[in-house]
């Protein structure tokens, strides 16, 4: 992690910049931001903690509690809404037990509600982890997640 | 009309850097090299291009105020945090016609003489992220990139920075905040970017159509290009349409073709034979328009005296079935959520109108909650520290004075008689 870290500043004039990039590598790395991960963001970076946890609270992609093995990141923006999305949330509500902000109780999936993912035209879409998933139909939900172990 | 930015792009290899050498690709930096940087902002200056993120501000412009400053390094940045609900006509270049980006990127900076540059991607194209690394990877290896590009002496160094999720980087000082490792907030203006952006230094932020846009210009003469579409607000646009019609998507068109047109023409009509009730011309930031009201040529300088904006050009089209209140509930949840709480207006009114207007969906409004949040609306308005606010109010205010009575009969009726139709 170290190392990827020292890759990433080179590409910046100023330490700090590399700060997001760092978040993102200590999150793949640990799964979240624990008080632990960003305290070695921040000794890596030479900033204050106070400065790592400001920044990595203010962006709604960094997870400041555990999360499941898979993220779910479910859009329902105006152009998922009025194609259904909110069916998708009771689905997920219903079928495995997943709230918004939540996770299952196995671990498998934790649930997020996004702010557009720019999938509009396809829409209704989420992320699943990195994969996106267009057009959503009712039907084809435990086929998507069924491939999320 | 012969398409520019969307060229190739239902070639599976589109993004392949072959593949966009063979279809002519990057040969107009060769072309843009044989020019001054200066007679190349001229070149920008004829065609009239304007800022393709949503503001319309004359290219050539913000590039003369950041040549005339003398400090140095200068920074080139890519706006590519399109995050305005409903806009996704960045991302099929990013995916599918990344080096159309880069090479416009490349004869950009040499006319500015920025020697670095950043695409600030949202976090939320993983993909794109992936592409655009490959692409710059690609182009380096080529020669395009580097300490000395195409052997001529210039230098060019390129990276993606990935957001993390916050709309509000899409405002050019909360960007740079962002790429500084920061919260993004907006900064206090002046001074502007131009002079004192990233690192203190001059910077240019510019939207990826925007860039996508340059290698035309200097292929085909500012001249040439000033003639396509409304000589006002020319060019290609990119137009990306969703909700309810047949063929959503991404549409190239002259800048000026009509909603009327983009929705029916192009967009294939209604989905399922429905009858159009409103349409956000530019995103959900840009003043709803009534089904009666489309008959508007979308570009910069027109839009306004419809009494709506261009913006991104991101028209999400809702049929019949859509109630209002819902509408209007869901879109302050959004601002409610991306106001960076820099400023009170915004982060405090913003929250007060989404409780209001979740509790007249919900049956549970009373009849002082209409002009209630017409106050809190025009409290916000020009009050707030950076454009997020005004968004908020610009949804609001239209979508009261279009369908008022819609907000009316749910207090009344202490219910909304969409809800059983929606779904």
């Amino acid at each position: 992690m170290l190392e990827e870290i020292e890759d990433i500043k080179a590409k910046y004039p100023d330490t700090r910049a590399a700060l997001l990039p760092a978040l993102y590598i200590a999150q793949k790395e640990f799964g979240w931001l624990s008080l632990d991960a960003m305290k070695a963001v921040a000794d890596a970076l030479n900033l204050p903690e106070s400065d790592v946890r400001g920044a990595a609270s203010f962006y709604s992609m960094f997870r400041l509690k555990p999360a499941g093995r898979n993220l779910i990141q479910l859009c329902t923006n105006v152009s998922c809404m009025i194609l259904g999305a909110e069916r998708f949330v009771d689905i997920l509500k219903e079928r495995y037990g997943l709230l918004p902000g939540g996770t299952t109780s196995d671990g498998r999936f934790s649930l997020v509600i996004m702010e557009c993912i720019g999938a509009c035209g396809t829409a209704p879409a989420m992320l699943v982890n990195t994969d996106l998933h267009e057009n959503l139909a009712e039907h084809n939900i435990p086929e998507i997640l069924g491939k999320y172990k | 009309m012969e398409r520019f930015l969307l060229r190739n792009i239902e070639n599976p290899n589109s993004a392949d850097i072959e593949e966009y050498i063979k279809s002519g690709g990057y040969k107009n930096i060769s072309k843009a090299f044989e020019l001054q940087p200066s007679d190349i902002i001229e070149e920008v200056k004829k065609s009239g291009l304007r800022g393709r993120g949503g503001a319309g501000f004359p290219t050539f412009m913000k590039w003369n105020f950041a040549s005339a400053d003398k400090k140095f390094p200068k920074y080139l940045i890519c706006n590519a945090d399109e995050g305005e609900p409903g806009t996704f006509k960045d991302r099929p270049i990013l995916e599918k016609n990344p080096h159309l980006l880069i090479e416009g990127m490349i004869i950009s900076a040499y006319a500015l003489k920025a020697e670095h540059g950043y695409i600030y991607l949202r976090g939320e194209y993983p993909y794109a992220y992936d592409v655009l690394n490959k692409a710059i990877g690609d182009a380096y290896e080529r020669g395009f990139l580097g300490n000395n590009v195409l052997g001529k002496n210039i230098k060019f160094s390129l990276a993606v920075h990935l957001g993390a999720g916050a709309y509000i980087c899409g405002e050019e000082t909360a960007l740079l905040d962002s790429l500084e490792g920061r919260r993004g907030q907006p900064r206090n203006k002046p001074p502007f970017p131009v002079n004192e952006g990233a690192w203190g230094m001059p910077t240019i932020v510019n939207n990826v159509e925007t860039l996508a846009n340059i290698p035309y210009i200097v292929g085909i003469g500012g001249d040439a290009y000033s003639k396509i579409g409304n000589p006002n607000s020319p060019g290609p646009k990119l137009y990306c349409v969703s909700g309810h019609v047949e063929k959503p998507g991404v549409y190239e068109l002259p800048m000026g073709t009509s909603l009327k047109d983009i929705i029916y023409d192009h967009a294939g009509g209604i989905k399922d034979g429905k009858k159009l009730k409103a349409v956000f011309p530019g995103g959900i930031s840009t003043p709803l328009l009534p089904a009666d009201c489309i008959d508007c040529a979308m570009d910069f300088v027109s839009m306004p005296k419809y009494g709506s904006m261009l913006g991104a050009g991101s028209v999400i089209v809702m049929d019949e079935t859509v109630c209002m209140v819902k509408v209007a509930h869901r879109a302050m949840k959004f601002f409610e959520h991306e106001s960076c709480g820099k400023c009170t207006p915004c982060r405090e009114g913003t929250e007060w109108m989404r409780k209001i207007l979740e509790r007249i969906e919900k049956g549970w409004g009373r009849s002082e909650d209409i002009s209630l949040l017409a106050d809190i609306a025009n409290n916000i308005s020009g009050k707030s520290f950076c454009a997020l606010g005004d968004g908020a109010t610009s949804m609001m205010n239209s979508i009261l004075k279009h369908f008022r009575a819609e907000f009316e009969e749910h207090v009344k009726e202490k219910r909304c008689r969409f809800k059983q139709k929606q779904f």
